[in-house]
């Protein structure tokens, strides 16, 4: 069957606060519905296996990654991506604390890291040293050998 | 990866019926997380994905006077952040603990996890020293099958085409029964075992001698092995490090493991030991409580 | 003749450490890396891959995949121009465009598997992989090799038919040896034969990918006059537009490369893969062309450094002195000759002063992808086997191993084992600074049972490379400045780059504003590798703001009508006359619209060395005797690193060297099945470290400045991936009292060992 007799199907999904009607195929990932439909960059892919987290997003209050979820999944739920991190008012606190403490340096997996440190302080707000280490074992860091990333989230947290 | 369409039935009467109509080319998406990889690898040309989680059936946690049903999508990290299950199905807490990342954990679940049918899942052994029942509906009704002989070779289960892992029914635990599951890894997270290894022990009540066990091995032959002459040599004896040794070994004898990128034949074998070793006693600190 | 600085020690923003200049857009997903660029009317490409590692190819059948709905151009070998068989130095490697333009799509064989056999440009990438799947290809398939010692065995598979083998200088043809070398000083046998002991080992290690977390991308239009555009990530636009061109058989003016954001490179970004072939699908659809690569096809196909074999023998005298040192070191390629071996014998015994070595080096090809450069290519190797027969005879001798280091070690003038004399180094700095170090003196502690504790040291080295940068600025009438250089930013470089001008005209690092642009936009600047990024363009843009200087003296002269040459200038202030006149560098800046227009300067360098560097690494691991799981629990890095400009990226360059290290040594390898496929090429089966899998990593950065830069700079980058695998070894010996020679040495080598 080709790509051309698959109907698209229509999502109606909230994106950082912001309601979107979405016509996309029905195959699509939600990081290519990000990506490529919403024109939202942020969210990155690194290996299309849930193996990196670079493409990790927060669904419904949940971190995943979004290469891992068909866009159609998302219908009805709340998506928050990277770019919905900062206000008008400024940074959010662990992306100041990124930028203070150096813990990025090519920064391909900072938008992976951020969302799922948030993820992990939204809901407790000052985790021990090891267990920011659990919480972020499903995001791959090359460059850093996440001690600068560890530091960061300490520092943003309560 | 070949273009499918996406169905989201409501009903299991419903997926039922379109799981039936598409045969091979139709698989049920719960977490996504083997599925999709898979499709991505061209493993499977799918002309459809049957979206399992708009089905109340399949979204439960339920708690009655017979045991816990869980449903066949419910995600890992619905299953460790239920406190009753914490408390009453600790080996299967520590599988759903390991199972990917946190990302992974908010999609992935035991059902999926038995369906897909890895030699390697983290999620059945557990299931079988729990005595778990999969609850399956297809074309011809409903049926329900011991999770200990769901698994039928690498990747292939007693499911046939148009049938729905509906959930999982794990009997309430008698008391002094503990269970546990760990599994050697290269990595501490994110990583598929070399060899694994739940046990569950039911002890007397001067929680001394062993009643009750079962053990379950993965990663060490083409489906999970239930070890049977190991829980048999426990069951009856005062528990003594020899008695758990003595088991620890006939459990290392029903490994099968061949030698790949994971790990060797010898290493394989080795660590069932170990590891058998470890969760036999894990299982009895549980149950003493 | 070399210029040379004197230390200095009052900075104001060289050792300061201000937020990232290119921060913002990084954490808050705004900032464009290469596969988040988007043109008017893109289509997508993707490419057919050979299934096995070695095969003739009968025929190549494209028709069902032309048929696609959607797809818009199909290419093959036929599409490619035909490139001269010519060896291009691109700064960390060299490049022949005939091998260049097989290797990215396969002429009448395939060498390696993954190999592109047709590319395909469709309106979607679905559409454009789904085609790559209708491309049918007939093989005969041939046997393959996937490691050194099959490679070099008589009646061995020639991968390459028209490769010419250089040994010692002689032609040699039917050959899978591309290069052997030897440097050979003083008299190597006799020595040995003297010493009062001697020790030998051999030493194995697989293949190991840099690993980083963006795939390979790029995006192409090949416009109606010839003038190519390309935009991609890469760690050097220049050596990309060489390549590019070389590939495409054009001039390198008709090729315009923008570098985009680098999602991470550590060498294995400075070849092109996708671009050429984007290119060309670009002009055969007419339209612009996005490639992203999978990770599957980034393992089989992309990057790798070489494993081999590696034999050392000592001679030590009793006197704890190195007396004799031979070895030899076979080096795996890939499919097209690699070159990593003159690096490595470079890099061998550096760290210590021997009189008598020899070294001989083959270049093996093997059906495996051509390797790049990776973090100090070839020295993470060589350094396990130096440095882990170092302590494997101190061990047997009874001797302490940081002291028998700091005996041997090298300092200024130290002969290289290739003939090369060091310049000032701080190998013994490094060296104090580890035996002084907290870690170094505290008590292993008590490990839980059935677990087994050790400790383990190591140096580790790089000579580091300097070669040709510019960069230009432009002053604000607000007081801050421009600065354009072409050096990509692979990990904060921008910053540094900002903060070698802010320092020299008395202003904040934040009043710079540095740009990295593309080739049609900056002078030739050299690739970001070689650890020579802040130390090469470092000092182009110390020369600009020099030259700007000098231009603001001459509008200051303008300004006050005296002899520029009357002008000094300090901490950002000119002055004329004892301070008689006096203007701020911001104030002479608002006013330069009357005094000549926008000034404007220019830094340009060719710097033919560098200053070597230097680290010693200390870990405590605990061994699991029953799995043979090994958790690395404590480490420190220590290095000179010349003069850390921003303290925290050098910090952070230490600790991401270390980790990679670390991955290396326990668990990275590519798993070879014996029909040459890699059976781990996805990063769960590759398994490289998460942040569970680590401790902290504690810096000290040792300053010795080198006086080959005008603040004293080294590169720091490579470094500290050398000393992590033989600090390991040395630490898993002395925690189970074994020795591994292999890597990596995961938990079934470690439990192999003690049975």
């Amino acid at each position: 069957m080709s790509s051309s007799k698959i109907n698209k199907v229509q999502i109606s999904t909230k994106i950082n606060g912001q309601d979107y009607d979405l016509l996309i195929p029905p195959y699509m990932s939600l990081l290519d519905t990000l990506r490529e439909i919403v024109g939202l960059t942020g969210t990155k892919e690194g290996c299309l296996d849930g193996n990196c987290g670079a493409c990790t997003v927060n669904v419904d209050g949940r971190i995943v990654d979004s290469c891992l979820v068909l866009g159609p999944e998302v219908n009805g739920k709340d998506v928050n991506t990277v770019e919905g991190m900062a206000t008008p008012e400024g940074l959010h606190p662990l992306q100041q604390a990124f930028l203070e403490e150096a813990a990025l340096q090519c920064g391909i997996c900072t938008p992976g890291f951020l969302v799922s440190a948030k993820g992990l302080l939204d809901n407790e707000p000052s985790p021990s040293e090891e267990r920011i280490r659990h919480w972020l074992a499903g995001n791959l860091c090359r460059c850093t050998g996440y001690d600068k990333i560890i530091k960061a989230v300490q520092k943003a947290s309560k | 990866m070949h273009p499918f369409a996406y169905l989201a039935p409501t009903t299991v009467k419903e997926a039922v019926e379109v799981l039936n109509k598409y045969g091979d080319k139709a698989r049920p998406l719960a977490g996504g997380t083997d599925l999709l990889v898979k499709a991505r690898a061209n493993v499977w040309d799918l002309d459809a994905v049957v979206d399992v989680k708009n089905i109340p059936e399949l979204n439960k946690i339920n708690f009655d006077s017979e045991g816990l049903t869980i449903g066949a999508s419910v995600a890992c990290c619905h299953i460790y952040e239920n406190e009753q299950i914490c408390d009453e199905y600790e080996g299967i807490v520590d599988a759903a603990s390991i199972i990917g990342g946190i990302q992974i954990q908010s999609r992935a679940g035991l059902g999926g996890n038995l369906c897909n049918g890895a030699p390697s899942a983290d999620g059945i052994c557990p299931l079988i020293v729990n005595n778990a029942i999969a609850i399956i509906e297809g074309p011809n009704g409903k049926r329900e099958v011991s999770v200990d002989d769901f698994c039928t070779g690498p990747s292939k289960t007693i499911l046939e085409n148009g049938e729905l892992l509906v959930s999982i029914f794990l009997p309430k635990p008698k008391e002094n029964f503990g269970s546990a599951y760990t599994r050697f890894i290269p990595r501490n997270e994110m990583d598929i075992a070399v060899a694994a290894v739940a046990a569950s022990v039911k002890l007397s009540p001067d929680k001394n001698i062993i009643e009750d066990a079962k053990i379950a091995l993965a990663s060490v032959g083409p489906t999970p092995i239930v070890a049977e002459d190991a829980a048999k040599s426990l069951i009856g004896g005062t528990i003594s490090d020899e008695l758990i040794n003595n088991a620890a070994s006939l459990a290392k004898n029903a490994a099968t493991p061949i030698t790949d990128m994971r790990g060797t034949i010898e290493q394989r074998k080795d660590l069932v030991e170990v590891l058998t070793r470890r969760m036999i006693t894990k299982s009895i600190e549980r149950a003493r409580g | 003749m070399v210029a040379t600085f004197e230390p200095k020690k009052d900075y104001k923003v060289v050792g300061t450490r201000p937020i990232r200049h290119d921060g913002y857009d990084k954490v808050t997903g705004k900032a464009i890396y290469g596969a988040d660029f988007k043109l008017p009317g893109l289509i997508w490409g993707a490419v057919a891959r050979s299934p096995h590692a070695h095969a003739n190819i009968i025929s190549i059948d494209t028709s069902e995949a032309e048929k696609m709905d959607g797809v818009l151009a199909v290419i093959t070998h036929k599409d490619m121009p035909k490139a001269e068989s010519k060896m291009v130095d691109l700064g960390e490697g060299s490049v022949n465009f005939k091998w260049a333009s097989e290797k990215l799509m396969a002429n009448k064989k395939v060498i390696y598997k993954g190999h592109p056999v047709a590319a395909i440009a469709a309106i979607d990438r679905n559409i454009a992989e789904e085609a790559a799947r209708k491309i049918i290809v007939k093989y005969e398939i041939l046997e393959s090799v996937t490691n050194v010692v099959d490679a070099m065995k008589e009646n061995a598979p020639i991968i390459l038919e028209d490769l010419i083998g250089d040994d010692l200088g002689e032609k040699v043809h039917d050959t899978n040896m591309s290069e052997h070398i030897r440097h050979d000083f003083g008299d190597v046998e006799k020595s040995m034969k003297d010493s009062d002991h001697t020790f030998e080992g051999e030493f194995n290690m697989e293949m190991v990918h840099q690993g980083y977390i963006e795939p390979h991308n790029a995006t192409a239009v090949w416009n109606e006059d010839d003038q190519i555009k390309i935009w991609t990530s890469t760690q050097g636009a220049f050596p990309a537009r060489t390549q590019i061109a070389g590939i495409l058989q054009v001039n390198v003016s008709q090729v315009k490369v923008t570098p985009l954001e680098i999602g991470g490179g550590f060498g294995g970004k400075i070849p092109v893969y996708f671009e050429p072939i984007a290119a060309i699908l670009s002009k055969k659809s007419g339209r612009p062309v996005k490639m992203v690569m999978e990770r599957t096809a980034i393992f089989e196909t992309t990057g790798p450094t070489p494993g081999g074999k590696i034999k050392i023998k000592l001679g030590v005298n009793n006197d704890m002195k190195i007396n004799s040192a031979i070895s030899e070191i076979w080096f795996e390629a890939g499919a097209n000759p690699g070159g990593m071996i003159g690096p490595a014998a470079m890099c061998i015994y550096a760290p210590y002063n021997i009189e008598n070595m020899r070294i001989d080096a083959c270049d093996i090809l093997v059906n495996k992808p051509k390797i790049a450069a990776y973090r100090a290519p070839g020295s993470p190797q060589v350094a396990f086997a130096m440095e882990s027969l170092i302590d494997e005879l101190c061990d047997n001798l009874d001797w302490n191993s940081l002291d028998f280091r700091m005996k041997n070690a090298s300092k200024s003038g130290t002969r290289r084992g290739d003939g090369v004399r060091f310049s000032k180094i701080g190998l013994e700095e490094v060296l104090s600074a580890a035996k002084a170090s907290n870690h170094w003196n505290s008590p292993l502690g008590n490990p839980l049972p059935g677990i087994k504790r050790g400790r383990g040291l190591a140096t580790g080295y790089w000579f580091n490379i300097g070669l040709k940068s510019a960069a230009n600025l432009a002053v604000n009438s607000d007081g801050t400045v421009i600065l354009t250089e072409g050096s990509t930013d692979i990990g904060g470089s921008r910053a540094s780059m900002a903060m070698h001008v802010a320092e020299v005209l008395g202003i904040d690092a934040h009043d710079v504003k540095p740009n990295i642009v593309d080739t049609d936009s900056i002078g030739f600047t050299d690739v970001t590798g070689g650890s020579r990024t802040t130390y090469a363009t470092g000092y182009a843009c110390w020369e600009a703001a020099n030259n700007l200087v000098n231009e603001l003296k001459k509008r200051a002269s303008i300004l006050w009508d005296v002899n520029s040459e009357e002008i000094s200038f300090n901490d950002g202030v000119f002055s004329h006359n004892n301070e008689e006149k006096i203007i701020s560098f911001k104030d002479l800046a608002s006013k330069l619209g009357d005094l000549g227009g926008p000034a404007t300067s220019t830094g340009s360098v060719d710097l033919s060395s560098a200053g070597d560097g230097f680290g010693m690494h200390i870990v405590d691991v605990d061994i699991d005797v029953e799995t043979g799981k090994t958790d690395v629990i404590r480490y420190t890095a220590i290095q000179d690193v010349g003069t850390a400009i921003h303290p925290s990226y050098v910090e952070g360059q230490l600790q991401g060297g270390a980790v990679q290290g670390i991955g290396w040594a326990l668990n990275e390898e590519y798993y070879m099945l014996n029909d040459g496929s890699m059976a781990n090429s996805s990063f769960l089966d590759y398994r490289m470290p998460t942040s569970l899998d680590l401790p902290k990593i504690d810096t000290i950065l040792v300053e010795v400045p080198n006086p080959l830069h005008p603040y004293g700079v080294r590169g720091v980058g490579e470094v500290p991936i050398c000393p992590p695998i033989p600090a390991i070894a040395n630490a898993i010996k002395n925690a189970i009292g074994v020795r591994l020679y292999d890597t990596p040495m995961n938990a079934g080598r470690i439990i192999d060992s003690l049975r």
